[in-house]
């Protein structure tokens, strides 16, 4: 009979350890190795050329929405290597785990590994992305100079850093959860996971979860105050449409996220038992409280990208977008069903079978205004001349692939079909069809659509098509046999198999992981491509696509001010609209620009945050107290800063602006 | 009577491993050995879900078909190097249109929801059968098998309590009977599953999740938990012996002759977390202890939750509830309890060990749901007739030849 023993603490270093670095792990050992040398590398290159008060100054205390949103891209593109190591691994084990073999991964290891996966894809991948092309793209396209925060928006960005680094301490310093990405308790509770695992998990999160929801609350006051003047609610653009659904849906769930790991962290730390099996607590409550949040997490990754669809079907059809109106209704209306559904994802807890139906119901009506919308894109496409340019492309395999997972979704939203096929390798083909079909594809399209628009010069075409086609055909590749294996009643997270019959299934899926990996190195090969040919590449009008949007009627890349004199909008499509009607750019009566100062607050409360974070998740009690207090000094000191703005001086906007009038009438 | 209506007369297996051959037709050749089993169950549950699972595919591709071949077609008539093709860069509205692109979805999701709503009520696994296979209803002879399932860390606990024998990581049934499940957790949520058999259903500590069900055909399938749990869950699994009365009174038999006993002694023995589990058989077994596992106190000393749970209906012990713990000794884990936090406790028992025992079986006896009556009663909303039940309507459902429809609805 074991008495309970209370965890070994010390005061300087709480529970850390030497045992917390995973020396016994040859595969993080050698992937420290290299993470550390190339680190190492990149540190001393920025030394070497002293870059580092240029990043300093002009990216990293940058209040700029376009670099803000340029940095938020590199997050997640950086993070995406980092989940795509994990999904490798995965199908590695996967396909290795046969026949009497325990694959080459532990479970201790494994485990780790797919809700690492899970939670850096959604949190650190998809969120930055779709966060970062909002951040870039929703002032140009409103006209605005700015969002309504700009101090806010730098801490946000910051703050998802912050999450990011503590989800990749955990590699080297302890654990990540064994837990799924969602930490289901009770096996999420002190109990059951009792190391640092999950104290990673919720601090990883709760740290990125203020930043992303600054940026909602940011992005949404943008969008309602800081529009064009002319430009009403029913002119916006789609894609600004769908961003300000996409952070009212942010703002009103992820409160709910931090709430419930805030309980979740009270039942870790002090004993409370909201979440445990005895003294009255519920696992259920918990399951429900984190799909709540969960269920429109999946509508804030895909409506900004049903945005980015609608914008370059219209664009590279040479149409106005069909059935503006009820895309804009459909899109209102996913957003408010989407708080209606929660409960499908655990029809098989128990619930009786009408509230079964009824959240089964709820979730096939969503279905209707989502097949508007694709019928709206195809109608947009109908009497068009279709120019199939990468982004375009994009579009046409995110509207074959998407259907399909759309498909098996409503198949799943039907209870008793769900009751065979919940947590199986069909419902992980059903999320990657959508997910990776739906914003990934998504957000690759609108890379290449406003990269011109960022850097003044187009991606290269060849490279990009390599990676659209290893993307799609790996896509396929990879995950249809995840739907036949989900027939044959295999369920997830599994990390060895007895039945040698599945192995095939599982080394065809490896295949079309390594195809998609050829994928992003050639999405990489490409960017390296366009910086080297940027001269052959060069956009110099601003409107390299023929675009109906105002973002286009600036130069490429846009002035720090975005636009010399604010657009007045009398249509939706404005600058289709301007152009239509003979615009010409104003060449005189220029004035000063009021503009807000770069400031280092964001990222020093944003490092302090994860301080404490740390600190809170090791126990180091000192660390964590020291860390707060200095968290508040800096925010209260930062309240007297009253230098935030200046004036862009009157000299710097007309010479600005005469540059890219010589630059045009050179051009013509 | 017997055949439930959206199953649409499939002879069930052997329509399943059709479809799955077609889904898959270029590669069924080179992997004929595959086993469809969600496709080609061989339970009535699990057929029945199948089907619906079909019909709904089928009900969706309707509109996912045209849907992709537009695509395609629209991508290929209009591109920028046809130059026969109509363009018209300001068309973008129609109201027809409009109406065409909301109404077809939102057809096809009427229709699907009354599937939805039909099929759910009547595959809720909480629902008594009412037939054991198509045309073969529930009688008065059929005596339900009832098994009581406990998910451990990480393995399966089966009790027979009508045998008064257990099992660990293998199950059986005899062909044609149904069969209760009752299904709870030792601490950890997992899920309890034989895709051969029926749908899933979770378990939970403290909690108890049902599951009713029948195996037609013999034969030996796969079970496990769909529902990850830790380290250990990989090896969760079990097998599931559809037998013959004769075959299933031998396993039991078996199970007998292996002589061991399964009190709450051996059973925290047995709770203790370990992996890959071989089958183990227990002759008898505590006739209360699957309640007593529901309830959280195996262990002697600690306060059953239905006796919490009388305490607190009756208004509860006040403030003197809260000095009514104890310092836990024994758990399952080196180390429970938070670093801030009290020190682990546990709420004391203050009944005695026959009052316990009393309370088992008049809880028992009260969710025995399986004596009595069957209300084989159709199921509807209230008020509401079926579209086409009423007289004189000769729509779609009426011209499918359905026998089971006149007489369930």
């Amino acid at each position: 009979m074991a008495v309970p023993q209370p965890v070994e603490t010390t005061f300087l270093f709480g529970r850390l350890t030497w045992q917390a670095f995973p020396l016994h792990e040859p595969i993080v050992v050698a992937t420290f190795a290299v993470v550390a040398l190339g680190g190492v590398a990149v540190l001393a290159a920025l030394t070497w050329f002293r870059l580092w008060g240029y990043l300093w100054r002009e990216w990293f205390t940058s209040v700029d929405h376009k670099k803000i949103g340029i940095m938020y891209m590199m997050l997640g593109l950086i993070m995406l290597l980092r989940g795509f190591a994990d999904a490798v691994m995965m199908r590695l084990q996967q396909a290795m785990a046969f026949n009497g073999s325990e694959g080459y991964l532990n479970a201790h290891h494994y485990d780790q590994i797919f809700t690492a996966h899970g939670v850096i894809m959604i949190f650190f991948v998809a969120m930055p992305l779709v966060t970062g092309l909002m951040n870039y793209v929703v002032p140009l396209q409103i006209g605005a100079r700015d969002v309504s925060f700009p101090f806010l928006n730098n801490f946000s960005f910051w703050m998802t850093v912050g999450g990011a680094v503590l989800v990749m301490a955990s590699l080297f310093l302890g654990e990540f959860a064994q837990t799924g990405w969602l930490a289901y308790p009770p096996l999420s509770n002190i109990g059951y996971s009792p190391w640092v695992g999950v104290d990673y998990y919720i601090w990883g999160l709760q740290v990125a979860g203020v930043g992303t929801t600054l940026s909602g609350i940011n992005l949404i006051c943008t969008i309602i105050k800081m529009r064009a003047p002319g430009m009403s609610l029913m002119k916006m653009p789609v894609f600004t449409w769908t961003s300000l659904c996409t952070n009212v849906l942010i703002v009103a769930s992820f409160p709910v996220l931090t709430a419930v790991l805030a309980l979740l962290s009270l039942d870790r730390y002090v004993g409370t038992n909201f979440f445990t099996n005895d003294f009255g607590g519920n696992p259920m409550m918990y399951v429900n409280l984190i799909w709540i949040w969960g269920h429109p997490e999946v509508y804030i990754l895909i409506l900004p990208l049903f945005g980015v669809f609608s914008e370059v079907t219209s664009t590279f059809s040479g149409k106005k977008l069909f059935g503006y109106t009820s895309m804009v209704y459909a899109t209102v209306v996913i957003t408010v069903l989407s708080y209606l559904v929660w409960l499908h994802h655990f029809f098989t807890m128990g619930s009786g079978a009408s509230v079964n139906s009824f959240f089964g119901i709820t979730t096939m009506i969503i279905s209707i205004p989502t097949g508007a919308k694709i019928f709206n894109w195809l109608f947009t496409m109908y009497r068009g001349r279709i120019r199939f340019e990468l982004p375009m492309m994009w579009t046409v395999a995110f509207m074959l692939t998407f259907t399909v997972g759309g498909m098996t979704g409503v198949l799943l939203a039907v209870p008793p079909a769900d009751f065979v096929l919940h947590n199986s390798l069909f419902l992980v083909a059903h999320f990657h069809n959508v997910i990776i079909g739906g914003v990934l594809f998504g957000l690759f399209a609108g890379i290449a659509y406003w990269w011109p628009k960022a850097f003044g010069f187009k991606l290269d075409p060849f490279w990009g098509k390599v990676s659209f086609w290893c993307w799609v055909v790996g896509f396929w590749l990879a995950f249809m046999p995840l739907y036949i294996l989900g027939l044959m009643g295999v369920t997830r997270r599994m990390r060895v198999f007895d039945d040698p019959s599945l192995q095939i299934w599982f080394i065809i899926a490896g295949l079309g992981a390594a195809l998609i990996a050829v994928g992003i190195a050639a999405m990489l090969i490409q960017m390296f491509v366009s910086v080297m040919r940027r001269e052959k590449l060069v956009d110099e009008t601003g409107d390299p696509w023929d675009g109906r949007t105002l973002e286009w009627s600036t130069s490429s890349p846009p002035p720090a001010y975005n636009f010399a004199f604010t657009p007045v909008v009398h249509d939706n499509d404005a600058w289709w609209d301007m152009k239509k009607r003979g615009y010409s750019r104003p060449l005189s009566g220029y004035r000063p620009i009021h503009m807000p100062k770069n400031t280092g607050t964001g990222v020093i409360l944003a490092g302090l945050s994860t301080v404490v974070g740390f600190a809170l998740i090791w126990y180091i009690w000192w660390l964590a107290a020291l860390g707060f207090v200095a968290l508040l000094a800096t925010a209260i000191g930062h309240t007297f800063n009253y230098h935030r703005d200046f004036h862009i001086p009157v000299e710097e906007v007309t010479r600005t602006e005469e540059a890219r009038t010589e630059l045009l009438a050179a051009r013509s | 009577m017997s055949t439930h209506w959206f199953s649409l007369r499939f002879s069930s297996r052997r329509f399943g491993r059709w479809l799955g051959c077609l889904l898959i037709l270029p590669l069924a050749v080179m992997l004929s050995g595959c086993d469809f089993v969600v496709l080609a169950p061989s339970g009535d549950i699990a057929a029945q879900q199948r089907d619906l699972l079909v019909v709904s595919t089928l009900l969706m591709l309707v509109i996912i078909l045209p849907v992709m071949a537009l695509t395609v077609f629209f991508a290929w008539r209009y591109r920028q190097s046809n130059a026969s093709a109509t363009y018209k860069p300001d068309w973008d509205h129609s109201t027809k249109l409009e109406l065409v692109i909301w109404a077809a979805p939102l057809l096809i999701i009427i229709c699907l929801g009354a599937l939805t709503w039909l099929g759910t009520h009547l595959l809720d696994p909480y629902r008594r059968l009412d037939r054991i296979a198509p045309g073969q209803p529930v009688t008065e002879e059929h005596r339900p098998l009832k098994v009581e399932v406990v998910a451990l860390d990480w393995k399966w606990l089966f009790i027979y309590p009508e045998y008064g024998i257990a099992t660990v990581n293998e199950a059986a049934a005899p062909v044609g009977r149904p069969i209760d499940f009752r299904i709870t957790s030792s601490g950890v949520m997992n899920s309890f599953y034989v895709p051969a058999l029926a749908g899933m259903i979770y378990s939970m500590a403290g909690m108890e999740t049902k599951l009713h069900a029948v195996i037609n055909h013999e034969g030996s399938y796969t079970g496990f938990s769909a529902n990850y749990s830790g380290a250990g869950f990989s090896g969760m699994r079990f097998a599931f012996h559809g037998q013959s009365e004769a075959n299933f009174d031998q396993w039991v038999a078996k199970a007998k002759a292996a002589g061991q006993t399964l009190d709450r002694a051996n059973y925290l023995e047995l709770e203790r977390p370990s992996e890959n589990e071989p089958v183990r058989r227990y002759a008898t077994v505590d006739p209360n202890l699957f309640q007593a596992i529901l309830n959280m106190c195996v262990d002697r000393g600690k306060m059953c939750m239905n006796e919490m749970m009388a305490i607190d209906a009756k208004g509860g012990l006040g403030l003197e509830g809260a000095y009514n713990t104890l310092p836990l000794e024994y758990d399952k884990f080196a180390r429970r309890g938070s670093i801030l936090g009290p020190r682990p406790s546990y709420v004391a028992s203050i009944c005695t060990a026959e009052e316990a025992e009393a309370a088992f079986r008049a809880a028992q006896a009260a969710g025995d749901d399986s004596i009595g009556p069957r209300d084989h009663s159709p199921l509807r909303g209230a008020g509401l007739l079926r579209p086409w039940t009423r007289p004189g309507l000769s729509g779609v459902m009426s011209q499918l030849d359905v026998p089971a429809l006149s007489s369930r609805l």
